[in-house]
């Protein structure tokens, strides 16, 4: 059984119909990918699925459980955190007060205490900036601390959204290098981006979106050699 | 050592504060009257920062829950309900020694009654306005807090039943007091207005109590999720924080002590009605929060004594000096003028400068520094210029 299964998803943003019956499947310690140009949907379907956009058809089973009518502050109980669009971390508050934010649900001292260095073995840049007002980080360390923030609830799932959006090439690498570490951690992770060629060079599988619909669903290795991808998404003729 | 000092300076405030009477009666100045009233805006101006200054909600209607929990009290301590007789540990007692007409409760169980029934209103005109920020929500606390004294005003004919007694108000609200205790200590007996000594201490008790709340919600993991929601909804709950109840928790708290302060108040002063919570109230009490520094509850407390000082004390003494100096000089405009009177323009002057100067308040919050002086809150990738604390 997956993980993440999307079954027929519809979403709306008002009148517009912007998700066109999305379905896809996310299995235990996968990276998953979602790639489609500027609009396609791909941010909507994680709004849709963290209860941020609630889809208005289809279903969203979590872990054999349907999750579709959960509200967005409900998904981190269930085992879902995420680093949203445009990282949004909480930019008067220090680093080290961004991680405890994370794990605000969580009772267990040891289980916060063993997540908050693991993210700092992973980030040590993190460490280094600990009490460090996040909002005056760089843009690298901010994505560091989005990411971060999100593993300190341990999820089961870490859905990721345009982790390299505004970022220098080699901070991308780096910040790609980390997403995969974390997943051979052990966590499964459905990942957003614009930029195709990363994304699929760390995925195990991958979906493109075009407005709204799935149109390719493929190992990621397959999708790199579909000459339609390498065209519209790779930057290759 | 350093673990003391920081109790220190509080220690020797509630000193100073437990002591103010005694010192007040060896210098004759006779400032409890002012100093009670001081008090019942402090906890009205703690209040309404839960609300503005922890949460970051503008809210310019919080005189309604004062006056709700004036309310209370007045028809729960009063002769107002005349057509029936109820008593419950109550100090009225009428002359013929009978149970007094009206509904005569003690004013312990009202106190803690008033704060429950304004901290359910609170959550009452809270829901319906979650949705909306910034602006939109400052206009319709602003209808709330008009329309409350407007039902009080028009109360007095509701079907026929007068609920409120409309502009005239409840009368002759019962004093607090503890009716077991012996006649020799009457004035704890049965507080009485010319023995101000047991409301100040009432009133210093309920403050204290409050800043302690006040300090221990700031540290707490509600405390932290409305930091959150107020830098930002989406990633609160993003967080699990439930933005809704958060903010619900916000109002109801604010209300509470709202209806405490203004339980105390109806029965300290003893006669209510509508015009005694007016418009002004409410932008008074947004001022000492603005001025003091959102969310610093040292700093909320300073501004409440500075206003407050200014009203009762700085300006009577001011208009003295000014009509002197008529007097002197023989200048009619001058001998006659009365400085409390433009209380209200001189607030105004002292909240511009102040938002000049100094936007984070006299004692500012960190946070809240931070976000008044960064040019660019949202992202903080160019940052560089931005005021540390």
């Amino acid at each position: 059984m997956a993980l993440l299964e999307v079954q027929d998803m519809h979403s709306y943003y008002g009148n517009i119909h912007a998700l066109r019956g999305v379905s896809l499947t996310v299995e235990e310690g996968e990276v998953v990918t979602l790639i489609g140009s500027n609009g396609a949907g791909k941010t909507t379907t994680l709004r849709s699925i963290n209860g941020v956009l609630p889809a208005r058809e289809g279903k969203v089973i979590f872990d054999g459980e349907e999750i579709q009518g959960v509200p967005a502050h409900g998904m981190i109980e269930k085992g879902i955190a995420q680093s949203p669009e445009g990282r949004k971390i909480f930019s008067r508050m220090s680093v080290l007060e961004n991680l405890e934010m994370g794990a605000y649900h969580r009772n267990d001292r040891d289980g916060i205490r063993r997540d908050m260095d693991r993210v700092f073995e992973l980030f040590p840049r993190l460490k280094e900036r600990i009490k460090q007002e996040a909002g005056t980080m760089s843009g690298g360390e901010q994505q560091m601390l989005a990411i971060g923030r999100a593993l300190m609830s341990s999820p089961k799932l870490l859905l990721l959204d345009e982790p390299s959006m505004g970022l220098a090439p080699v901070l991308v690498e780096r910040i790609f290098d980390i997403i995969k570490e974390i997943n051979a951690q052990g966590t499964t992770i459905l990942l957003v981006e614009q930029n195709a060629n990363v994304a699929l060079e760390i995925a195990t599988r991958g979906y493109v979106l075009e407005s709204g619909s799935i149109v390719n669903a493929a190992p990621a290795e397959k999708l790199r050699q579909d000459p339609k991808v390498r065209e519209a998404y790779l930057g290759e003729i | 050592m350093a673990r003391y000092r920081r109790f220190l300076l509080p220690a020797v405030l509630i000193l100073l504060a437990v002591l103010l009477p005694f010192i007040d009666a060896a210098l004759g100045t006779d400032a409890l009257f002012t100093a009670i009233t001081i008090a019942i805006f402090v906890m009205l101006a703690l209040g309404l920062n839960i609300v503005v200054g922890f949460a970051g909600l503008l809210d310019l209607g919080f005189v309604a829950f004062y006056a709700l929990g004036a309310y209370v009290v007045g028809w729960f301590a009063s002769t107002h309900f005349n057509g029936v007789s109820f008593s419950l540990g109550s100090t009225a007692t009428s002359l013929s020694g009978e149970a007094p007409d009206g509904i005569h409760i003690s004013f312990w169980i009202l106190l803690l009654l008033a704060g429950v029934f304004s901290a359910v209103c609170g959550m009452i005109i809270g829901f319906p306005t979650l949705r909306l920020r910034g602006d939109y929500l400052a206009i319709v606390t602003l209808g709330f807090g008009e329309i409350i004294p407007r039902f009080f005003q028009n109360g007095d004919n509701l079907n026929g039943f007068n609920l409120t007694n409309g502009t005239i108000g409840i009368k002759a609200i019962d004093s607090p007091g503890f009716p077991f205790l012996p006649d020799s200590l009457d004035t704890w007996q049965r507080f009485s207005t010319l023995d101000l000594n047991p409301w100040y201490y009432t009133i210093l008790a309920m403050v204290l109590v409050t800043i302690y709340v006040n300090v221990r919600l700031q540290n707490s993991r509600l405390g932290r999720a409305w930091i959150s929601v107020r830098e930002d909804e989406t990633a609160a709950a993003a967080m699990g924080i439930n933005p809704v109840t958060t903010k619900l928790w916000a109002y109801a708290l604010g209300a509470l002590f709202g209806g405490f302060a203004g339980a105390f108040y109806g029965a300290f002063i003893k006669n209510i009605f509508p015009d005694a919570f007016s418009f002004n109230i409410s932008i008074l009490i947004l001022c000492m929060v603005v001025l003091g520094g959102m969310g610093n509850i040292y700093g909320v407390i300073l501004g409440a004594i500075a206003l407050q000082g200014i009203n009762f004390y700085l300006l009577p003494q001011l208009s003295t000096v000014v009509h002197a100096i008529g007097d002197a000089v023989g200048s009619a405009a001058l001998s006659d003028v009365d400085l409390a009177r433009y209380n209200f323009f001189i607030f105004g002057v002292v909240l511009v400068l102040m938002m000049l100067l100094r936007p984070e308040g006299i004692i500012p919050n960190r946070q809240r520094q931070e976000e008044l002086r960064d040019d660019d809150p949202g992202t903080g990738d160019a940052m560089g210029g931005g005021a540390r604390a």
